[in-house]
This record gives C-alpha cells, structure tokens and sequence, in this order.
C-alpha cells in the first residue's frame, strides 16, 4: 500500500491537476459570461505546441511561455469574433476548434520538426523548478509546496486572484451581469460585448498557458493530442464548481488525484482501465451536481 | 411654483421602413406634472418616448429638454445626463445580484481596486429615503416580487438625479395593490420632488386616476391633450379608436342547448406539486359561457390545462359530450372537438419564430387543401391564401402573412390565436385571458368574435382576469379560490362587490351549506 499511498502521489496530483486547474480558470471566465466555451482542449494543445517551438527556437523557458501566451490572446480574439461578433454557434465553434488545433498542431509537427508522434529534443528548454528555501525542509509538506515548476504557483495565486476579480470588483460584477442580464448592463452605459471579450482573451491565454504546462512543466515534449481531452476535464470542473474558482480548483485537484492513482496502478490493474478513472469521475461529478441541483430544487418547492 | 415647460416635441416624425410610427407631433410637458399618453398598441406612443429617451433617431423635427435641443447622437446616457430616465416594461435587472448592485451597475464605488460593498449600500439606502421609495439593499433581486423589482428599476432610473421619469406600461404586470403603491410613489415623487412623469398606458382607469394631463394618440399622430379632470374615460376611449366604442349588451337571449363540457370534482396538482384545483365540478352548456372568476394563481391555469389535457389529474373526471376525456391527450381532446385560447400566447398561443400563415394553419396542415400525401407536402399558395384571408377576416395587421408571428403587436398576435383556434369550428371552446394586454379596439372585436361563437351554440368556458369582461360576456360565473368553486351565479343575479367577497374566500363557508341544498333540490 505504502508503494501507492505515499508523498509522490500527491506530488504527481498537483502536478496533473496544473494544467486543468489553469484551463478551467480560463473556462470559468467565460461561463461567467454565459459562453459555454468547449473549445479550450484545442486551445491547450496549441499553446502546448507553440511553447514548444518557442523554447526550442529560442532556447528559453520564457520564450517559450511568451510564445503560448501571444497564441492565447490570438485565439482568444478568433474565438470572439466566431461567436459573439458573427454569432456562430459556441458548440459548433469549440468543436472545429478542437479538431483545428488537432490537424495544425500534428501538420506542424511533421513539417517544423519532421517527426511524428511525438518530439523531443534536449535544446527544449523546460519551465523553472522553483525551490522554497524555508519549505523544502519541512518533512511532507516541503516535497508538496517545494520543487514544483513555475506554473504550479502561478496557478495557485491565479484561483485566489480570479475570485478577487469575479466576487469582489467592479470589473467582476460586470462580468457576471454581461452572462447573465446582458440588457442590464448595456443599460447602464457599458458594453456587455466588451465584457465577453475580455473573458474570451483570458481564457485563451489560460488555456494557453495550460498547454504550456503541459508540454514545458509537466514533460519537456510535444506529442500529438497530448491535451488528451483535459479541456473537457476543465469544463466539467468549471460546471461542478459553478464557475467559483477555489470549488473548481478543488474539483481540479480530484481529477489531478485519480489521475495521479491511476498511474500508480498501472503495475495491478491493466492501464487501459486506469485511464478510464478520472473520465469516469468527471461523469460521476456531472451526476452530483444534477442530483445535488434537484434536492435543492424540491427543498424550494417544499419551503 | 411657476409651470414650466420642461419637454416640448416640435413637428416631430419619426419614419420606419415601411411604416409612418410617429407623424408630426408636437407636444409640450410641463414640469411637475404626470402626463398619461394614451394610445391603442402600434398608435406610436412608445416610439414617441422612445426618441426622447434616445433608442432611435428622429427622422424629421426637434426635441426640446427643458429647453435644451437634442442633438443627432442622443443616446440614452445623453438622455440621462439630459435628465431623462426610462422604466421599461420589461425589466433591465440580472436576478443573482442584490437589489444595491442592481441600482448602481455599472456605476459602482470603489475602494482602490475593490467593489465598495459598503459605499454601494449606504449610496442606495440614502436614494430610497430621499425619494421615500422603501427597498432592503441587500435583496436578492431575482427573489423579489414584481412590484419591488420595478421599485429597484425605478430607483435606478433615479439615481442620475432625474427631472423626467417615463415610465411604459408599467401597471402590466403589476398585481391591483401594487398598482395603488406605485401610484402613490408616483404622486409623491411629482408632489414632494418635483419631478416630471409621462406614463404611457393603455389603462384608461389608471389615467383617470393618476394623471394630471392626457394626451391621446392614434396610427402615429397626436390627437388631442387634455386635463385629466375634464374628460372621461368614454372620450378618451373614442379618441383613442376613432369612434365610439360602444360598450354595448351583446348578448342575445336563447334556449341553453345540451350538456357539452362537464367536470367532475376535478383535483390537480400546480408545478410546485401542491394542490391546485380541489374537487372542481361545472358544466357547460351549448350556447353558454360559463366565466371562471378567481384572483390569479388560485387554479385558473391548472384547470385549463386538465381540461385540455396537458396537466395530469390527481382525481375526477373531465366529460365531453358524455365521453370521458381524462386520460386522452391533447390532440385527441382536439380532435373530438374542442379548440383552446390559452392565457399566454407567447409561449403556448403561436410560435414566436414561425410565420403568421404558419401559425394560421397549424393543426390543418394535413388537410388535402393545404398539402399533398397527408401532409409531406405543403400547397405553400393555398396556405399563404388561407392566411391572408384570415387575416382579412380577423383583421390582423401585419406587413406580410410571411413575417414571423413575434413581430405583431400583442393584439394582433391574440387575433391569430383567435383566428386559428376559431376556424376549426369546434363545439366547445376553453378560452383563458382572451384580452389580455389587447388594446381597446381589438378587445371590442375580440369580445364581439366569442359572443358569435355562443350565438352559434358553442359552449365556451371563459377564464379571465378582468371581471369587466366576465361581466359583459358569461351567461353563469363561477368563483375559484385556492382551487374551490366558492359559487355558481347567474350574471344578471349578482354585483362586483359580491363576487369580489366570493374571490377571496368569503363563500367558503357558505359552500358546505350550498351542496346540501344543491342536493337536496336534486336529491
């Protein structure tokens, strides 16, 4: 037992929860304004890539980063002005998204990098591992708080920071009212198209950022589809949390655990079943939150 | 104090492709006044506010704000700074914020970065009290009742410090006590504040009741203002359509005819799975209204609905000329010879989306007239015939029988669902609401259209608000409260007054005492 229970499972559940918690705080943003955006899969992969290429080239993390994040703001602008400027469907937008990013980051691969499957190089520079001087020591909690890379923090300060913004200013509140009474707002003299176009950049750079994780901070490669559905993952988060970024981080951090369980079982139980568990914990979530909504539902019928 | 003009229209039209909405107005409002303008629905009232307020341009003429001219990139927020606010009819408010984050959206406090949760609250308590407008900042908007929601609305129009307040439709959806609060902020806002308020109604009692001056509109132009206190609703009324409505006897006295519809101690169950309708029974006879009085929400709705069968029955039975109906469906209810107007059109009268000519024809479609192998084909030059003689027939006034049904005015879209369900010539009818939020001219022809299906000999169970109506038209009045028949009269037998008290439960004990004689007299 203490061969799977140990201090490395948890440290591989922050590590696998990263870069869902980073794409579901970009998807949070626009369900706060009532874009049900099932596109950030194809955007992690993108900015999964792009990382890549970026730190390869130039032969800096930071690069590499920056690379995710100018692609995140692009996507972010391409997705606004598919769905709230042309009015396309958000579905169907976040779909072709999907499959976009699926061919254009496997057609890159083979044409830039001539490989397939799969690229690795050692010239890929990965994201920082940063070391907590005072923590590290610590007995369990150093080898969780400590020796994470860069954007394992930045994820942690963004859950607090995006609740600071949605619940807590101005900005927030005119978020939330462009999602859910757009008339509202545009009554009082501000533009709920702004609004939404705002949240569309942030998650793309989120999700974005997500992917960077992923291919920079999680593993030093790129390999085809290696989102592996993680966006969808996120938006289920985003869903079970009703869009309050520390209840979704906290649903995040249970994917990251039966993912993180799931390896480790590998060595007993065939790995094709242990790859199911997290998607089959994003189904039970959905069950919750429907049962859960249905109580409530029938105790204001009672009341 | 000195009156003062405070709005003046100079020659004021306003052009829409295809349409004249409003046609060389001039209208001046004073200041401290309550101006009702009046106007049957499409007479260009609201569009007239409208331009005031900045949501379209003005094709042609000038607006004055106490004396300032408008100028051609007025916008609402110019208007407001201007000092003219708008409450419109359907409320601008997002449900999950509270009643002090609805007010000032948009214009929040702020403490360096932050929401100024505080600040937002003591600025929207200081705004109620100045205007005696009683609101708890910390209300959940969207748990609110209608009447405290447009409370919230009309704070925020007063927030900016408002000379002129246009209100539109407001009594609406307003219950008759919110009415009266309204009013009396109304009155106190102009009195105590000086404020300036233009209420466009199609309420003529509300007018009478509120107003200072009236001004009556008709097909885009201004017809006459007057001072409230010397004119009467019947000449406002005959301004309004152009002639005089005669609210007249209609009826036609005749034998009653068989037993078509009968109900059964009825009970059923409301969306909230509380019992709705407790033990109903009525019957309605060939050549009989029967109308259904009940303050709303005491089981009108649900008993439509089980007669239709679209709301399942918990007991009882629903008899259709002696047939049992209680388990069948909608359509076989239909097909056996009932035609439904249901209280709200919007969602269960037409399909917003489709076409007039397409509302016009559904439940025809599969007629050999209007398609080809029972229906997989549709004769789109039959069907666009048939509509525009419907049209024709029950006046309906719409640019193409091709537009979508939501582009009608309420009216019109009411005559659709009169006209569709009146074609299939079905022995009874349930019609619920008829008129509601009709204007004058289309409740006169829309009255007169029942009273010739009773004529006819159909037996129509009539569930309506508006006891006028009830009145004018049902041959028997029923009183429903909290689901019960509290009373059974004959129309002529019975006053408002009376009715009222058997409307909000005062039959109630009488009820036990009935059923014995009722028995006994049977028995």
């Amino acid at each position: 037992m203490s061969e799977i229970f140990n201090v490395l499972l948890l440290q591989n559940t922050l590590r696998t929860a990263t870069p869902v918690v980073l794409a579901a705080l970009g998807c949070l943003m626009t369900q706060h304004v009532n874009i049900t955006n099932i596109g950030i899969d194809g955007m992690m992969l993108i900015g999964a890539f792009f990382a890549v290429l970026g730190s390869y080239y130039c032969g800096s993390w930071a690069a590499g980063l920056a690379f995710a994040i100018v692609f995140g703001v692009i996507l972010g602008l391409l997705y606004y002005v598919l769905v709230i400027r042309f009015h396309s469907d958000e579905f169907i937008i976040g779909v072709a998204l999907n499959i976009f990013a699926g061919g254009l980051t496997t057609f890159l691969l083979r044409t830039i990098f001539q490989v397939k499957g799969s690229f690795s190089d050692p010239r890929i520079a990965p994201l920082p591992t940063i070391v907590i001087p005072g923590l590290k020591d610590i007995p369990v909690l150093g080898h969780l708080l400590s020796g994470n890379t860069l954007l394992v923090y930045v994820s942690w300060l963004l859950v607090p920071l995006c609740w600071y913004l949605i619940y807590k200013t101005p900005w927030g509140f005119h978020l939330r009212a462009s999602g859910e009474y757009p008339d509202a707002l545009e009554a009082s003299g501000r533009s709920p198209e702004r609004m939404k176009l705002s949240a569309s950049v942030l998650c793309g750079v989120l999700s974005c950022m997500a992917g960077a994780h992923l291919s920079l901070g999680y593993l030093t490669m790129f390999s085809e589809n290696m989102s592996a559905s993680r966006g969808y993952v996120a938006f289920a988060c985003v869903i079970f949390g009703r869009g309050n970024p520390p209840v979704v981080f906290l649903a995040a951090l249970l994917f990251g655990f039966i993912e993180a369980l799931g390896l480790r079982l590998q060595k007993y139980v065939p790995s094709d079943l242990t790859g199911m568990a997290p998607y089959l914990v994003t189904v039970l979530m959905m069950v919750a939150v429907v049962l859960w909504e249905q109580k409530k539902k029938g105790k204001v019928a009672k009341g | 104090m000195e009156k003062k003009e405070i709005v003046r229209f100079s020659h004021v039209t306003k052009r829409y492709p295809g349409t004249l909405a409003n046609d060389d107005v001039s209208l001046s409002v004073q200041r401290g006044e309550v101006f009702a303008l009046v106007g049957e629905n499409g007479a260009g009232k609201s569009t007239l506010m409208n331009l005031l307020y900045g949501m379209q341009p003005v094709t042609m003429g000038e607006i004055f704000i106490d004396g300032e001219k408008i100028g051609p990139q007025h916008c609402p927020e110019k208007a407001m700074e201007m000092g003219v606010s708008m409450v419109h009819q359907h409320f601008k408010l997002v449900p999950s914020f509270t009643v002090a984050q609805n007010i000032l959206l948009g214009h929040e406090p702020k403490k360096k970065l932050s929401y100024d949760f505080q600040a937002v609250r003591d600025a929207v308590r200081k705004l109620s009290e100045t205007y005696g407008l009683y609101v708890n900042p910390d209300d959940v908007t969207g748990e609110l009742s209608v009447g405290l929601q447009q409370r919230v609305e009309i704070l925020k129009a007063l927030r900016t410090g408002a000379k002129v307040l246009i209100l539109d439709e407001p009594t609406a959806v307003l219950t008759p006590q919110e009415t009266d609060d309204l009013f009396r902020v109304i009155r106190r806002i102009v009195e105590e504040q000086g404020m300036t308020v233009i209420l466009i109604t199609h309420r003529l009692p509300e007018v009478m009741q509120v107003s200072d001056r009236v001004g009556v509109m008709k097909r885009g132009r201004l017809v006459k203002v007057m001072e409230t206190a010397q004119t009467s609703e019947r000449e406002i009324a005959s301004l309004m359509v152009g002639r005089d409505v005669i609210f007249d006897e209609l009826r036609q006295q005749h034998e009653l005819g068989e037993e078509k519809l009968r109900v059964e101690e009825l009970c059923a169950l409301n969306d909230r799975m509380l019992p709705a309708l407790r033990q109903v029974s009525l019957s309605v006879h060939a050549g009989e209204i029967v109308g259904v009085c009940g303050v709303e929400g005491n089981g009108q709705t649900e008993l439509a609905e089980c007669i239709m069968g679209m709301r399942p029955q918990t007991g009882g039975r629903v008899l259709l000329c002696g047939e049992d109906v209680s388990r069948k469906t909608p359509g076989e209810i239909r097909s056996r010879g009932v035609s439904f107007i249901p209280e709200d059109r919007m969602t269960t009268g037409v399909d917003g989306k489709a076409s007039v000519a397409e509302n016009l024809l559904v439940g025809k479609q599969h007629r050999p007239e209007f398609s080809l192998l029972g229906g997989l084909h549709l004769r789109r030059h039959r069907v666009k015939q048939y509509a525009a003689e419907q049209a024709e027939k029950f006046d309906i006034r719409m640019a193409s029988v091709d537009d979508p049904v939501s582009s009608l005015s309420g009216g019109n879209m009411q005559k659709v669902v009169i006209a569709r369900e009146f074609s299939f010539d079905s022995p009874v009818l349930v019609i619920s609401q008829p008129t509601r939020g009709v204007d004058i001219g289309a409740i006169e022809f829309i009255h007169e259209r029942i009273m010739q299906k009773r004529n006819e000999g159909c037996a129509i169970l009539l569930i309506s608000a508006d006891l006028d109506e009830l009145f004018r038209l049902s041959d028997r009045l029923v009183t429903l409260y909290e689901g019960q028949i509290t009373g059974s009269f004959q129309t002529e037998a019975i006053t408002r007054e009376e009715i009222g008290y058997y409307m909000t439960g005062g039959g109630k004990d009488e009820l036990a005492e009935n059923a014995a004689k009722e028995e006994m007299r049977h028995g």
